[in-house]
């Protein structure tokens, strides 16, 4: 798998994700489909990776990839595993569809020393322009799903998320917003645009009550490292 | 004495069917003289739970494929409470195919052009390890009831001995269903620096009480059949086949599933137009199960079915680690596939569930599939694709891991 296979498939917010984590780390992907992110991470970042898939067949290709991934989900099973198992917890793209997205962050938080965080923007420009002049329910090419049949419960914005990432005691060491086609947004959009135009942020979190000496320290390019507003 | 001749190793063209008298079928013929390879520990007693000794111990096994210079290729199979050695090749006394011959073979999941696979039989089995069936060289006779309680980990400690002898210090995978599951997580809390890869399939770290029931069931129908003679059947001449029938076809019932059963019986009648108004096999599901129970009852030892329902009840891995599962794993080298079945109550996934939570909680690597199929607790002997697709995938890694070509 190369890197340019991962940008056409559309999921460069997995790059990102990698970028935020150190080499040599035990990381938990929560909802790792078919392991595109851990087979990333196992050959780019060298991580002892494990995963959580609710599909069987996520599971399977998983498996058949050499990774160490269990069948389940965010909200039943992350209560199993002991705390500070993980030195990241990842969750891609898939708190708006879990059943108590607090409790799942509490859990993440909990288990990993760091938690990492991507969420689509519900918050978006094209959303609020959607329901504010059409009345409807937002479809984009991200959220595609229509209200009745979207396995995306528990939609949030990027303000939304910061909210909820202080409710629950989590710092935010790193935040990255992503525009449609995926790319960081540039320095021209301060941080208090980003609920508007950002498509979806990445956030990399620790919980308050951990102390910082001694954390693993991120490889990637250099990235500014303060809250998101607006 | 019909059993004074005793050899470990069958004797080309040996006739001693007419010694052995009826009811000698078989179960006890292979109970004396297996058709498989053995191994015969004269040197030290099998030293076991119960407290008690075994010696001499005979292990009868098979083995397909070849073993690597490295000896770093090692599969071993761990059958189940009817099962045997005869993995996958034809059965010396029903002729039928192995019972894993979907998975084992050239180009199989596991592949015998790149691996060596062995199976033997277990502890207290009847297909020519040391068993109740075995003769007692104190008496000369079969052991019957003298026959020391065996549990799990006394299975997997002969296993060892077998390993031990062949020169092999780490096992590249231990693989087994149910009470061959039970022996997979033996190993790999047992000797976990000798276990490279681990695939319990359908299995629990330990015997539900619903289970022991089941069990309790199967083993007083034997127990109550008047030929049983308080296990000294073979010595008297009798054989409580009536009863271990009746334990078989209770058995096989838990190993299916409702819709299962539903789907390939339903109220169908069997080779009759309408109900005969007795207690004949008017349905097919009864006579499926009738015929069930005598086809067992030719190839197993009724004593052994005591002894190894036994050994499953007795099974409760956490016990042994100070009630603590996650201790029995606690920083576990070995890699783990757990494989559970949505149809399976027998060995339903919450069993599954909790060795993967244990495996967890002790920082082991693992992966964790629950197969969607309605065929029940048997599923892991039949060709269900996922199942075979899964061990596939598993095992390749682990062998690209393990540096196997």
């Amino acid at each position: 798998m190369t890197l340019s296979r991962i940008l056409d498939a559309r999921r460069v917010d997995l790059l990102r994700v990698m970028e935020m984590v150190a080499p040599g780390s035990r990381v938990l992907d929560v909802g790792c489909g078919d392991g595109e992110l851990l087979r990333l991470l196992a050959e780019e970042r060298n991580v002892d990776g494990r995963g959580i898939e609710l599909s069987q067949q996520g599971v399977n290709d998983c498996v058949a990839k050499g990774l160490s991934v269990v069948q389940g989900d965010a909200d039943a099973d992350l209560a199993d595993y002991p705390n500070d198992a993980f030195d990241y917890v990842i969750l891609s793209q898939t708190l708006q569809a879990t059943r108590q997205p607090r409790v799942v962050l509490e859990n993440m938080l909990r288990i990993g020393r760091r938690a990492i965080v991507s969420v689509p923007n519900f918050g978006h420009w094209s959303v609020r322009v959607q329901l504010a002049f059409r009345g409807r329910m937002p479809v984009t090419e991200q959220l595609s799903y229509s209200w009745y049949d979207t396995p995306n419960i528990h939609f949030c914005t990027i303000t939304d998320f910061i909210e909820l990432a202080r409710e629950v005691g989590a710092v935010i060491d790193k935040s990255v917003a992503l525009d449609e086609g995926g790319a960081e947004l540039s320095a021209i959009w301060p941080k208090w645009t980003w609920n508007l135009v950002g498509e979806q942020a990445i956030f990399l979190l620790h919980h308050q009550g951990r102390e910082r000496a001694g954390e693993p320290a991120a490889t990637g390019p250099a990235r500014v490292s303060a809250e998101a507003a607006g | 004495m019909p059993f004074a001749k005793q050899n470990d190793i069958r004797p080309k063209g040996f006739s001693l069917v007419d010694d052995l008298v009826p009811p000698a079928n078989g179960a006890s013929l292979q109970a004396l003289y297996p058709d498989s390879r053995t191994l015969r520990v004269d040197s030290s007693a099998l030293a076991m739970d119960s407290g008690a000794t075994l010696s001499p111990l005979t292990i009868a096994y098979q083995t397909y494929g070849v073993l690597n210079a490295e000896k770093s290729n090692a599969l071993l199979l761990c059958h189940a409470l009817t099962g045997d050695q005869h993995v996958a090749n034809l059965h010396p006394v029903t002729g039928r195919p192995g019972w894993w011959e979907t998975m084992v073979g050239p180009g199989k999941p596991f592949d015998t052009d790149r691996f060596f696979v062995l199976c033997a039989n277990v502890l207290g089995g009847c297909m020519g390890t040391t068993g109740p069936a075995s003769l007692n060289p104190e008496t000369g006779e079969p052991y019957g009831l003298d026959f020391p309680l065996v549990t799990i980990a006394d299975m997997v400690r002969a296993q060892a001995l077998l390993i031990d002898h062949l020169g092999i210090d780490t096992l590249f995978c231990v693989a087994g269903g149910s009470m061959g599951g039970m022996q997979v997580l033996q190993w790999a809390a047992a000797y976990p620096e000798r276990v490279f890869a681990a695939l319990p399939i359908a299995t629990a770290a330990r015997h539900s009480s619903q289970n022991i029931a089941f069990h309790e069931v199967g083993r007083q129908a034997i127990m109550a059949d008047p030929d049983w003679r308080s296990g000294r059947y073979l010595t008297e001449h009798t054989r409580p086949s009536k009863g271990l029938a009746v334990a078989r076809m209770a058995a096989h019932i838990t190993y299916l599933s409702d819709s299962a059963l539903h789907r390939r019986f339903g109220r169908n009648l069997q080779d009759r137009a309408a109900r005969t108004f007795s207690f004949d096999a008017d349905f097919q599901v009864e006579s499926y199960l009738r015929h069930q129970g005598q086809i067992f009852v030719e190839r197993f030892d009724p004593n052994t079915y005591l002894y190894l329902t036994r050994a499953m009840d007795y099974f409760d891995l956490a016990a042994d680690f100070g009630g603590s599962l996650a201790s029995a794993f606690k920083g576990s080298p070995t890699r783990f596939c757990v494989v559970s079945f949505t149809s399976d109550w027998l060995f339903p996934t919450s069993d599954s569930r909790a060795i993967v939570r244990a495996l967890n909680a002790g920082a082991a690597s693992v992966s964790f599939v629950e197969i969607e199929t309605d065929r029940g607790h048997d599923a892991f002997l039949l060709d269900v694709p996922e199942l075979i697709e899964t061990t596939r995938g598993f095992i390749d890694a682990a062998a690209r891991a393990r540096g196997i070509a």
